[in-house]
């Protein structure tokens, strides 16, 4: 399973949002951290990529062209966690589990279901807030059940926009970690969206910097961190080392 | 973020979601026989003084009835009692979706000025005497009421389809509506005699007397199309409740979804309004009592919705004949005044956690 994109450009009121991105073949098992600053057109490049914006270019899966297929096709085989999450509902949070699991179709709710949806809730350690509604949710409780309701779902290509940004240091290693190994288990294709370049560094196979809406480089984080064009896309005086696990340490200075 | 310090084992959090599961069937069992119960309270109740085993023995053996049995029980009573659980029925299931499409716990079919038309139409007809389907005889305002609530829609549904269809615009497209046909009424009424105003003031409070057979048969078929329709896009509703962006990512049509569900809605409360007039309240409570018990799945806050209106609308037409013996209120009224606390107190529960 390899993901690929060339060209895609896209547009909001004339604004261009993506220039011309394109990426190398993403491989299964493989975890990409998107970078950028904000407003670089990360989301947009996940939209584009999962089908929910109308750009040009050619976003291919296995060398199969996604944009012939139907909206509801895209979206089965790519699974797309968005940035927000609104969640003011009098839904629990075993009900969007089990909405995520069931994709939308088959009103009846069997034991096999049940048991998958409890499981995945157990093993993100969310179980105690099966039967709270999500308007009860802390900012971060609500992204963790977001990252279940993605990883419930069986697809080729699982995109998490910040799926750590509302987290705390605890939990942002755990649900990185998870989502890993879950890459890595489905042979899945997977891309995170992050601003801690450490965390990027530490659990991505793959880095993708993206600025203004261009791709600025990729390649292994051990490469891509020492490049000069982190420091200009950021702004900032970078400075990388090794810590105690052998691990790529960043430090960031105001410049 | 809360600190995890216990974790229930995946057979705990089994359990939990069925007993809620379960509990969730047994409310909308219970809120089915309590509909039941105001029913057969419903028919038993009027002016003329029959007994409930009388009545049981007349609808279920009609032959032993006399004519004016007949009469009280089979064309006034019983269709009354019907049509006020499927009109409650249809505003409830109305009001359910548009809160749910417009992500707006104070939508009903009133928001969106469709009774507002209604009334419009019906004035129309009562100081015009315009109709838009000549020769339709003594339903002339029922006809226009409905074609004027179809033409509201028809309006909002172009709107959306050409701009775009955010909640936010719909919602004040609705309401330009709501003034302008306010006002349109308001010209109308300033130039009607006092009888054609005493007649357009009766169909607005809202009546339920006007209750014929056919006119139940219509709400049936139509109730019986959408209400299928909407029970089939149950996750596609529920997911829209989490945000467009991840009903979307879910693969939810979100902009298809909005307008056939408006279409729907728009459907169910203009034929509603037309037969029993501008009847308040019923598709905004409704939906918020079934909320509270069952939450927002829409597996069980369809139905619930749907009979917690059959509910309101039935105990207000036994309300409308028991408050003073001999006359029967509009329902209008009533529905109002019932409406009013809750509605208030929907407001001090605000702070709750969710909107209700």
């Amino acid at each position: 399973m390899t993901l690929h994109a060339h060209g895609l450009n896209f547009a909001y009121d004339r604004r261009p949002i993506l220039q011309d991105v394109a990426f190398a073949k993403l491989r299964p098992g493989q975890l990409t951290a998107l970078i950028g600053p904000n407003a670089s057109g990360k989301s947009t490049l996940f939209r584009a990529i999962a089908g929910l914006v109308s750009a040009t270019g050619t976003v291919t899966l296995n060398d199969e062209d996604l944009g012939r297929l139907s909206a509801k096709e895209r979206l089965s085989r790519i699974c797309f966690m968005p940035q927000f999450f609104a969640a003011n509902a009098a839904l629990t949070v075993f009900d969007v589990v089990m909405m995520a699991h069931k994709n939308l179709s088959g009103w009846r709710v069997d034991s096999e279901d049940m048991d998958t949806v409890a499981a995945a809730l157990h093993d993100s350690q969310i179980g105690h807030l099966s039967d709270a509604y999500i308007s009860e949710l802390s900012g971060g409780q609500a992204q963790m059940v977001s990252v279940t309701q993605a990883l419930i779902r069986h697809s080729d290509v699982y995109l998490f926009d910040e799926p750590t940004s509302a987290l705390d240091l605890n939990h942002q290693l755990r649900v990185l970690g998870q989502i890993r190994s879950a890459i890595k288990a489905r042979q899945a294709v997977g891309i995170v969206a992050l601003h801690d370049l450490n965390l990027a560094a530490r659990f991505a196979d793959h880095l993708l910097l993206l600025r203004q809406g261009r791709v600025l480089a990729e390649g292994p984080p051990a490469d891509i961190l020492h490049r000069p064009q982190i420091a200009e896309t950021y702004g900032v005086d970078i400075h990388i080392s090794k810590g105690p696990k052998e691990d790529l340490v960043v430090h960031a200075y105001p410049s | 973020m809360t600190q995890i310090t216990e974790s229930p084992t995946v057979g705990d959090i089994v359990a939990t979601y069925r007993r809620r599961s379960l509990l969730r069937v047994a409310l909308v069992a219970g809120a089915a026989l309590a509909l039941f119960i105001t029913v057969l309270i419903d028919v038993i109740t009027g002016p003329a003084d029959l007994s409930f085993f009388r009545v049981a023995h007349v609808i279920f053996q009609p032959g032993v009835a006399t004519p004016k049995e007949d009469v009280i029980i089979w064309d006034l009573r019983l269709p009354v009692a019907i049509m006020a659980v499927v009109v409650g029925a249809m505003l409830g299931v109305a009001g359910a979706e548009m809160q749910t499409i417009l992500n707006n716990p104070l939508a009903d079919p009133f928001t969106l000025g469709l009774s507002s038309a209604a009334s419009f139409g019906a004035a129309v007809a009562i100081v015009l005497g315009w109709s838009v389907l000549p020769g339709i005889g003594a339903l002339f305002v029922t006809v226009n009421a409905f074609a004027f609530a179809m033409v509201a829609s028809m309006g909002l549904f172009l709107f959306t389809k050409l701009r775009g269809v955010s909640p936010e615009a719909m919602i004040l497209v609705g309401i330009a509506m709501l003034f302008t046909f306010n006002a349109l009424l308001a010209f109308l009424q300033y130039g009607a005699s006092e009888l054609q105003l005493a007649q357009l003031i009766f169909w607005q409070l809202g009546s339920l007397a006007r209750a014929t057979w056919a006119k139940v048969g219509i709400c049936v078929v139509v109730l019986a199309v959408v209400l299928p329709y909407f029970l089939s896009k149950s996750w596609a509703l529920t997911a829209l409740r989490m945000g467009e962006d991840k009903a979307a990512a879910l693969g939810v049509n979100v902009n298809g979804l909005r307008l056939m569900v408006l279409a729907g809605v728009s459907l169910l409360s203009a034929v509603a309004v037309s037969f029993v007039g501008a009847i308040a309240f019923v598709g905004l409570v409704g939906p918020h009592i079934a909320r509270m018990i069952v939450g927002e799945d829409q597996r069980g806050f369809l139905p619930l919705s749907a009979l917690a209106g059959a509910l309101i609308l039935s105990g207000t037409s036994i309300a409308s004949k028991a408050i003073t013996p001999g006359i029967v209120y509009p329902i209008g009224m009533i529905t109002s005044l019932i409406g009013i606390p809750f509605f208030v107190s929907l407001i001090l529960s605000q702070r709750k956690r969710h909107w209700q």
